[in-house]
Parts: structure tokens; sequence; C-alpha cells
């Protein structure tokens, strides 16, 4: 006992230390002249997240002009309002934008924590329905970290992760958001969970998809086996009717609760009124709420802007034909929007997992996607670690994920800067890295669904 | 009979000569053609010719025109022009060589391409669909792509930056125009005499293309609307060329001095004389114009000289002196009244071009005696522009602006108070695919970084809109009088375009139109005395007019990244495939269930498993690294397949023998 305790201690203090480096890596890496280049990268920062584009939109809104005015900032006009003084403010010897990166560093530990806190909700959750199903096992201690903090080290320590933050996009932020909701939903905090998921879709749309796996966290609690799975066990103890096991009857996971659904509906409702109310205000004197969905959701919506990015869709939409261009804009968005249901339905027990799934079909697919969204739904990915633990194909994915990164820059070099190569190279790489995201998701569901 | 037709003819005649004086004898049309001549310090002749067309406002609806053309007249009708100017240029006006500040670039240098402007009477939302229409009807009658400038994306609405500062104004140009002899016929075919006479009839093509700058403008002033009738509309062509005099035979007069500048004469600079004046002209003129320097060079020469000081430059003798000889009597000779420069005037002579006729033709020559060196006035402060960066990916658009000796020599002795400043105006407007960040406006004087605000008294910026409209930056800088150098610049993002927004050449780059430097506070006017005869001339009136020193920067060429042209259905059949990829891996998962697929497989196993089958599990095996089992069910007997096989082999060679068959 003594010792298992001194284990957990040394545990826990490794774990923090990795946190510690990783926050030292990061300063280290934003005191590097001019941020390593990285906010300039295509893969880093893209139209929606640039804060070059931000710090544009904050100017001309302080030139009394619509933020919107130009086709420069496409973000929300609370970022506006409250990272925009940061990109001005300067301290002399200091990097430009150091409030920002370092406002960044905080929302990357500050979703690290929450992943570790929603890997413990899932592992207790877990460890709870195994009990009640009698196949409990040593789990804890044979491991040499639990889940959440290997998936807290794994956001924290990826490469993505880390240039993110540096890299001076607002990705950082959307991704808390996203987390929070989570979070929330897994702690049973509605308001929270609300207000998570209502930031995260205002800030970028695809967020909206989470409500039904929010939804069935809420209702249904965090990820168990299969119902099934319980009701067979019941029935099997039924049979035996044997009165003393009957005190150790595994507790059926209660059928769908509508409470705290409803109270995250109201919540929802409450924050988005909330929201949209404190846009309007900011957005009076200019467009108003109607030019911010035109230059927010409807530039997501129409990709308008066809500068390179590591998704597909930018090259495909310079070089199809005006008129096909919208039956092609419906289908790739339906292509999102049609695998939701059966998603949901083969996965309605794990709403955690779906929630995963979700948050990688929507990266791949997205108009403009950027690595920090790989970053979001890889750290997720370390929440089920346990369960997928021999997966194939692993590393052949984690040797697809190093090459596109090392090979995007590299042909990005070549097409733009160097004009040996063409777009096609870059095209390629982006190909590339949408398969091993397809990949990932339909092989890591696999075993999950069956 | 007769007779009733007689006096119905007599009547008509009274009554137009009745109706004649009662409007008076503003309702004549005027035409005057000018041509003025200028010595350039770089051994060229600066030509500018100036031919214009008036119509006196009318009262009555519709009518006919004398001399005015009509398709113009319709034009302003139409589209309620208020004021036009169109221009077509070839080539770029040397500020530094040619001057900067006097009338002549202020009003007639003009950005490479195809310049338009025009200042609307219409209410603000129809400003757009005038436009509109204005350039598809210039297009067709100029036989250039005007029609280009319709689209929201080339023309921009300046609030002030632009001189005629308007509401209703709107702008745009075509830097890349190319300009040639099917724009200058439609232009020559609206002066009355076309080219066949008068000074319009040196215009020979080959010899004006082959000069070094070349810009034909068309101005349009509808001076006060006519109630119920037509508008008054002042017309004003002008075309200035910069040629090269054939100066292959320069004599060397003084060994180790510079070279006596070219002679010339018209029918050497046009290869063609005048044959005396288009007769429906009122007044038809040639000057030839000193410059400030070159007057005052000549006049210290004559001090020299002649020790007598009376000689003036303006004097009637003047015309052949010992500087340089007129072969034609000049009719007047005019000294600009000067107040601010008073060291140096510019002199301008006057050739009356009435007494010539075709048996008789004018052929102005000059030749020079003795070498001069001289230099131009210049702009305060001289502006260029170019890009920064490299790779296209993002850059910086720079403006420099460099004082001259005007600011050197005029300003610096204003210097003493700190109050001085120069104001410079700044009007810019760069294409929607070249992203603009405002926000990195850098601003340095004398190559200190200065807060933009400290310089920039006022700005005025609307951003571009992908695909709708281009963006546009306008400036008031206050610099001050001591300034040696100054330049802003601003960073910028290539745009990607759609495939079909490239032109043809698309790695050719694309052009940022000029921007326009103007200093609101020094005025190019050259004013002569004032004589019946010279009052006459619009041209010089138009000289003598208060408009502000303006210069045009430099065309920027940005080369743009370029997607492959070749291969739209690679591109869509490529990533329509990796989303049939997504589609499928994902239905796959949702539709498997391991249990039935385990028994399947057994019971499968069982009844079949070939070769490939094998070897794809031994593969498949090796590729997940476990060690294979070999599958427990026996080898099948290969007999199945190869019978099939001996069929198929069968059937193609049945088929190739039936095809040698048949086309042998």
């Amino acid at each position: 006992m003594e010792e298992t305790h001194q284990r957990k201690k040394k545990k826990v203090a490794s774990f923090w230390s990795w946190v510690v480096a990783s926050i030292i890596f990061r300063l280290i890496l934003i005191y590097f002249p001019k941020n390593l280049n990285l906010a300039a990268r295509p893969e880093v920062s893209t139209p929606l997240t640039s804060l070059r584009r931000l710090a544009e939109g904050f100017w001309l809104k302080q030139s009394s002009m619509s933020p919107y005015a130009g086709s420069m900032y496409h973000g929300s006009p609370l970022l506006l309002s409250l990272l925009g003084p940061l990109t001005v403010k300067r301290i002399e010897g200091q990097p430009n934008h150091l409030f920002f990166s370092l406002l960044s560093v905080i929302a990357d530990v500050c979703s690290a924590m929450l992943i570790r806190a929603t890997g413990k909700k899932l592992q207790m959750a877990y460890s709870y329905s195994l009990k009640s199903l009698g196949l409990l096992t040593q789990l804890g201690s044979s491991e040499i970290l639990s889940s959440g903090d290997i998936a807290a080290l794994v956001y924290l320590w990826n490469p993505f992760t880390i240039v993110t933050c540096v890299g001076l996009s607002t990705s950082p932020i959307e991704n808390l958001a996203v987390i929070l909701c989570l979070f929330g939903a897994c702690s049973r905090l509605v308001p929270l969970a609300a207000f998570g998921w209502v930031i995260s879709t205002h800030l970028s749309l695809y967020p909206a998809i989470l409500i039904i796996p929010v939804v069935f966290l809420l209702g249904y609690g965090p990820d168990a086996p299969p119902r099934k799975l319980f009701m067979k066990e019941k029935y099997s103890k039924n049979l035996d009717e044997s009165p003393s096991e009957g005190l150790m009857q595994p507790k059926l996971p209660i059928g769908f609760s509508w409470r705290p659904v409803i109270y995250f509906v109201f919540w929802a409702l409450l924050w988005s009124v909330y929201v949209l109310v404190l846009c309007s205000i900011s957005l009076k004197q200019y467009g108003g709420l109607q030019e911010m969905f035109t230059s927010t959701y409807g530039f997501i919506l129409t990709v308008e802007d066809l500068s390179p990015n590591i998704g597909a869709l930018w090259y495909f939409f310079a070089e199809v034909f005006d008129f096909f261009r919208n039956f092609f804009l419906i289908v790739f968005h339906v292509n999102i929007l049609v695998m939701i249901l059966p998603l949901a339905i083969r996965l309605n027990h794990r709403p955690c997992f779906l929630a995963f799934v979700y948050i990688a079909i929507s990266s791949m697919l997205k108009s403009y996607p950027s690595v920090g969204d790989s970053a979001l739904y890889l750290g997720l990915l370390g929440l089920f670690v346990n369960q997928l633990a021999d997966m194939q194909f692993s590393f052949f994915l984690f040797c697809g994920y190093v090459g596109v990164s090392l090979l995007s820059p590299v042909m990005h070099n070549l097409w733009i800067w160097r004009g040996t190569g063409n777009a096609n190279f870059y095209f390629a790489t982006a190909t590339v890295y949408a398969c091993l995201q397809v990949l990932l998701s339909s092989h890591y569901s696999f075993p999950v669904v069956a | 009979m007769a007779l009733l037709q007689r006096f119905i003819f007599l009547l008509l005649f009274m009554m137009t000569y009745q109706l004649l004086p009662c409007t008076g004898s503003i309702l004549e049309e005027e035409f005057t053609e000018e041509l003025l001549l200028k010595p350039l310090p770089d051994r060229k002749v600066l030509a500018h010719f100036h031919f214009q067309t008036k119509a006196p406002p009318s009262s009555s609806n519709g009518r006919h025109h004398h001399l005015f053309p009509k398709a113009i007249s319709q034009l302003v009708q139409k589209f309620q022009v208020k004021e036009m100017e169109l221009s077509f240029t070839q080539g770029r006006w040397s500020y530094e060589r040619w001057g900067g500040f006097d009338p002549m670039p202020s009003n007639n240098a003009k950005p490479p391409g195809v310049e338009l402007w025009a200042v609307f009477d219409v209410p603000q939302n129809q400003i757009d669909a005038s436009w509109k229409n204005l350039t598809h009807t210039l297009s067709g009658l100029f036989c250039a792509s005007i029609n280009f400038l319709e689209s929201s994306t080339t023309y921009s609405a300046p609030e002030w930056g632009f001189p005629p500062a308007s509401r209703n104004l709107r702008y745009g140009t075509l830097p890349r125009e190319a300009v040639c002899t099917e724009n200058l016929t439609p232009w020559l075919k609206l002066l009355p005499c076309r080219d066949k006479s008068g000074l319009s009839a040196l215009l020979d093509r080959p010899s004006i293309y082959r000069g070094f700058y070349h810009s034909q403008r068309l101005r349009l002033i509808s001076t006060g609307p006519g109630l119920g009738g037509m508008a008054g509309i002042i017309l004003e062509q002008t075309l200035t060329v910069v040629l090269q005099p054939n100066g292959r035979r320069t004599i060397v007069a003084h060994s180790g001095e510079a070279p006596v500048q070219p002679s010339w004469s018209m029918s050497s600079i046009f290869g063609r004389k005048v044959n005396g004046r288009c007769v429906l002209a009122k007044s038809s003129n040639v000057y030839l114009q000193f410059d400030r320097g070159l007057a005052k060079e000549l006049k210290n020469h004559q001090n020299e000289n002649k020790d007598s000081g009376t000689n003036n430059l303006a004097s009637e003798d003047f015309w052949n002196n010992p500087g340089f000889e007129l072969s034609v009597k000049p009719d007047g000779v005019f000294e600009e009244i000067n107040g601010l420069h008073s060291e140096s005037s510019s002199v301008l002579y006057k050739f009356s071009m009435e007494k010539y006729s075709e048996s008789e033709p004018c052929d102005l020559s000059f030749k020079w005696k003795i070498p001069v060196v001289w230099s131009c006035k210049q702009a305060p402060l001289h502006a260029t522009r170019f890009l920064m960066g490299s790779g296209n990916e993002r850059g910086a658009i720079a403006i420099s602006l460099k004082s001259t000796e005007l600011t050197e020599g005029f300003l610096g002795a204003n210097s003493v108070d700190d109050g001085c400043k120069v104001q410079v105006n700044i009007f810019q407007v760069v294409p929607w695919y070249v992203k603009v960040y405002f926000h990195s406006l850098r601003v340095s004087v004398d190559q200190q970084l200065k807060a933009p605000a400290d310089v920039i008294e006022k700005i005025h910026v609307s951003p571009s809109k992908d695909k709708v409209s281009p963006g546009v930056m306008e400036m008031i800088l206050k610099l001050p009088c001591t300034v040696k150098s100054a330049s802003l610049s601003i960073d910028f993002d290539k745009g990607f375009l759609h495939i079909d927004e490239y032109p043809p050449d698309a790695n050719q780059g694309f052009d940022i139109p000029s921007a326009v430097i103007s200093f609101p506070k020094f005025h190019a006017s050259l004013i002569f005395p004032k004589d019946d005869s010279l009052n006459e001339s619009p041209m010089l009136s138009k000289f003598q007019q208060k408009n502000p020193v303006m210069s045009y920067t430099e065309v920027l060429l940005v080369p743009l990244t370029t997607p492959d042209f070749s291969m739209p259905y690679n591109v869509i059949t490529i990533t329509c495939t990796v989303f049939a990829l997504y589609f499928g891996s994902l239905l796959n998962v949702l539709r498997r269930r391991v249990a039935e697929e385990e028994r399947l497989l057994k019971s499968k196993a069982a009844t079949k498993t070939n070769r490939l089958s094998l070897l794809l599990s031994k593969l498949s095996a090796k590729l997940r690294g476990k060690p294979w089992e070999p599958p427990s069910s026996p080898q099948p007997t290969s007999s199945f397949i190869s019978s099939k096989l001996v069929l198929r082999v069968i059937l193609v060679a049945g088929i190739a023998m039936v095809w040698q068959y048949y086309f042998s």
C-alpha cells in the first residue's frame, strides 16, 4: 500500500515536471526571433485564426470602420475586443506579440488540465461500469500513467499544439472552448458545457455538431460499454435468481435522463442570446449581426479564400468550374452532416469518443483546417489510450503524420518561395494528410463501434 | 408654286437670321488648335497638341452640331457626365529629366495604359450604373478595352484623394492597356478636320509611336446645365509626345564640354510640315516654349557675349540670337510673369499658322549654336514606388519621397521656423488580390521610424473586398520642410485566384496601378502677360489655372502564384477520391459487426482459400508484425482456376484471330 502510494506520488511529480517543461519549452520558442516565422505558415494560421488579420480587424475598428470592412477579418467581434488591445501593446525589447503568446500558453495549459480532469472523470466512470459488470481488473496500478495524464501530456507535447501556440493563431482559444464544453458535459456542469458549446460554435462553427455528444453525455453519462452488455449481465444474473447477488446486481445505467438535457438547452439558449447581444453591441454602429454572420459563417461555408492550407478544399475550389461550385460546396458540407446520425446511433454509449470522431471528421473536412485542429483531436485520442492500445496501423499513422508535417513545408517552400515546384506538390501533401485523417478516424473508431 | 417655295425659303432664312442674334455670340461652336514645342534637357523635344472644341449651352432640345462631335455630346447628355478625363498613355513620363513642376507634367503626364475618371451629375445610387454604361460607350468609341473598367474590382470612388474631389467621382485605370494607332484614329475623328489639314496633319503615326512617351488625352467639362436643353460642353483633346530628334550628326563644338543639342525641325521630328491651318479652327498657333532653366542659361550666355544688358530674351530680335536660330520669325515673344522665381522665367514664342498654305508650308526648325545644359524644375518631392520582399506569399509596397533641388532651395529658405510643413497627398488603389494590411503602415522620415499619427494628418481607407472592390488609400502627409527623404511602407499578402480569374499570361504578373502624389500647396501655373492674342488661347489659359502639382508613380508588377492550369479534372477526381475514401471507410466501419463477420469468415475459410488470398493474408500478417498462421483448411485444387484460365486464353486468341482476319 505504501509502495503504491509512493509510486503514485512519483507519477504525479513526473507529470507536473513534464507540464512545467512544456511551458518552459513554449516560452523559449516565444523568445526566438520573429517566432520562427511560424505565424506566416499556412499550416498554422488560417484566414480564420490568423492573429495578423485580427490585428487588421482591430485597426479597422479603431479607425471607426467595420472590422469586416475588407475581406481580412473573419473572426468573432468578441475576440476582437478581448485580444485586439493585446496586438497593439508592445514592450521594448520583447517579442512583438508577447502578451498574446503568453495568453495562448495559458490557454494550452488550461486545455491540458481540463483534458486531464475529463480523463479522470472518464476513468472513474469506466472503472465503475466495469465493476458493475464484474469485470474489474487492476486498472490504475498497472499503468505508467493514467489515461487523463497521458492525454494531457500528449496535448501539451504534441508538436502541432506547440507550433499553434507559438504561431500566433487563435486556435488555442478555440480548442480551449471545445475542451471546456466536453469537460462540462463529462462532469455534468451544465452551464459550463453550454457555455463551451456556444463559445466554440461562435468562434468556429464546426463544433456546433458537438451538441449530440454533449446531449448523450448529459443524458446517458460518460462512456461505458454498450448497454447490451449490461442487459445481458442483468439477464444472466436474473436467471440465477440468487438473493445474495441481488445486492451486487449491476446498476443498469439509467436510460436517457431528460432533465440535464433540458437544462443544457436552456443554458445554451441563454448563453447564445448573451453572446449575440454582446456581438450586436460591439457591432452596433457598423453592419450589425447580419454582417457578422455573412463574414464569419458565410466565409467558412462558401470557401471564399483560396489561399493554400493543409486541407483539400482550397485547391479544389481554385480549379473547379464555376458552375459546379455551389454543388460541390453542398456536397462537401453534407459529407460532414451525413455522417453525424449513423455515428451517433452506433456510438451512443461512448459520447466522448463520438465527440472525438466528430472533431476528427470536421477537422479533416473543414474549409480552413490548421494543425491546431489536429492537435485537439490527437489530444483527445490520448483519453482512449487504454482501449486503443493494441490498434493496428498506429506506427504507420505516426510515420504518416511525421512525413506530412515534414514534407508540407518543403513543398510549400518549393512552390511559393522558390518557384521550382508547383501547386500540385503541395496539394499532394494535403491529400495525403486528409487520407491519414480518414484512416485515423475510421480505424480508431472500428474497435469502439464493434 | 416656285414663288411660294421661294417665299417659304425666305421666311425660314429670316427666322434663322432672327434667332441667331437673340441668343448672342456664345451660341457659336468654336474649335482651336495649338501646338507647343519645347526642347527638353536630355536632347529630346516635347510636342504637345491641344485641340479644343466648345459647344455652348443651348435651350433647344436636341440640335445639330457644326463642329462638335456628336458622339461626345450624346454621351454627355445620356450619362449626365459633368467632367471626364480619359487618357491613353504609352511609356512613362520621366519626372526627373522632363520636369515635374510645370503645368505640362502636372496636367498631361499620365500613368501608363488607360486612365479614366468621371464626375457624374446623377443621384448617388445611379452613379455606378452610369459609370458602367460610360465605360462600354467609350470602349466602343475608342477601340480599347475600357469596358474592363466596368467590373467593380477595377474602379474606385475616392473621397478626397484625387484632385476633382467630389462624391460623384469614379476613377479607374488599366495599366496594361496597349495604346496604338487604333486608339488614335477614333480620337482624331472627333476633330473637325481630322488629320487632313491643320496642325493635326503633323500626326504621322510612325513618328509619333517612335517616341519615348506618348499620351493622348480627352477631357470634357460640361458647363452648367442647360435648362431643359443641353449643357454646354468643352472638349479638350491633347496629345503629348516626347520625341528624339535625329541626333546622329551632333557637332562637338567645344571638346570637353557637353555636345551641342541636336537641331530639329517639324519635318525632321514629325516627317511632315504644316500646310496651313484647319479652316474650321478659330485660331491655329504653334508655340515654342523655353523652360525657366533654359531661358536662364540662354540669358546668361547672352550676357556673357554682349555686355549690354539691355538685350532681353523677350525682345523682338531675340529669335535670332547667339544661342540658337529659328527658321521662322515668331509672331510674338512673351515672357512669363513670375513673382516667386524671379531669377528665371519661361519664354514663349508664338507662330501663327494663318499665313501658311499648301504651297507655302510651315517648317519651323530650331538650330542650336552653342551647347546648353539645363535642368527642368522638379516637384517638391520626387516620388518613387517599389515592391519589397521575395516569394509569392507576401510583400510590401513602399513609396519613397526624396527631396529635390526645389525643396532644398525654396523650402530650405523658410526652414527657419519649425512650423513649415510640406503637404503631400497620396492616393493609391490596390487591386483586391493584393491584400493590404493597413495596420502595418510604417512611416519613416529621414530614415527614422515615426509613429504614423505624427506624420499622417488625415487618412481614409476603404479596404478591399475579395472579388468585389479594390482597396483605396487616401492620405495627407505633413512632412517638415527640411525633410531629405521620407518613406511609407505597407505589407500585403498575395491573394490566390480561381483559375478563370487569371489572365492568359498569368505568369507575367499583375499590375498595381500608379499612385497619385499631389502637392496641394504648390501650384503649377505659367502666367503670361495679359495680351489679347494670348488670352484667346485655351492652352495657355489652361496653363494659368492654379492646379496642384501632381505626379504619378510607377506601375508595379506583382507576380502571383499560379495553380496548375492544365489539370482541373485531376484535382477534382483526386479530391473526390479522398472524399469517397472517407465516406466508404466510415460507412464500412459503421456497417460492420465483428461477431457476425468472424462467423462468416470461418465458414468461408472452410470452403475455399485461393492462392491470392493466401498471399494477401501473409502480406497483411507481415505488415501487422504478427506471425503468419497458415490456414488450417487444405489447399484447394487449382484445376478450376486453370480451366477458367484456359478458357480465357482461348477467348482472347479467338478475338485476336477474328481481328486479324477482319482487318487483313
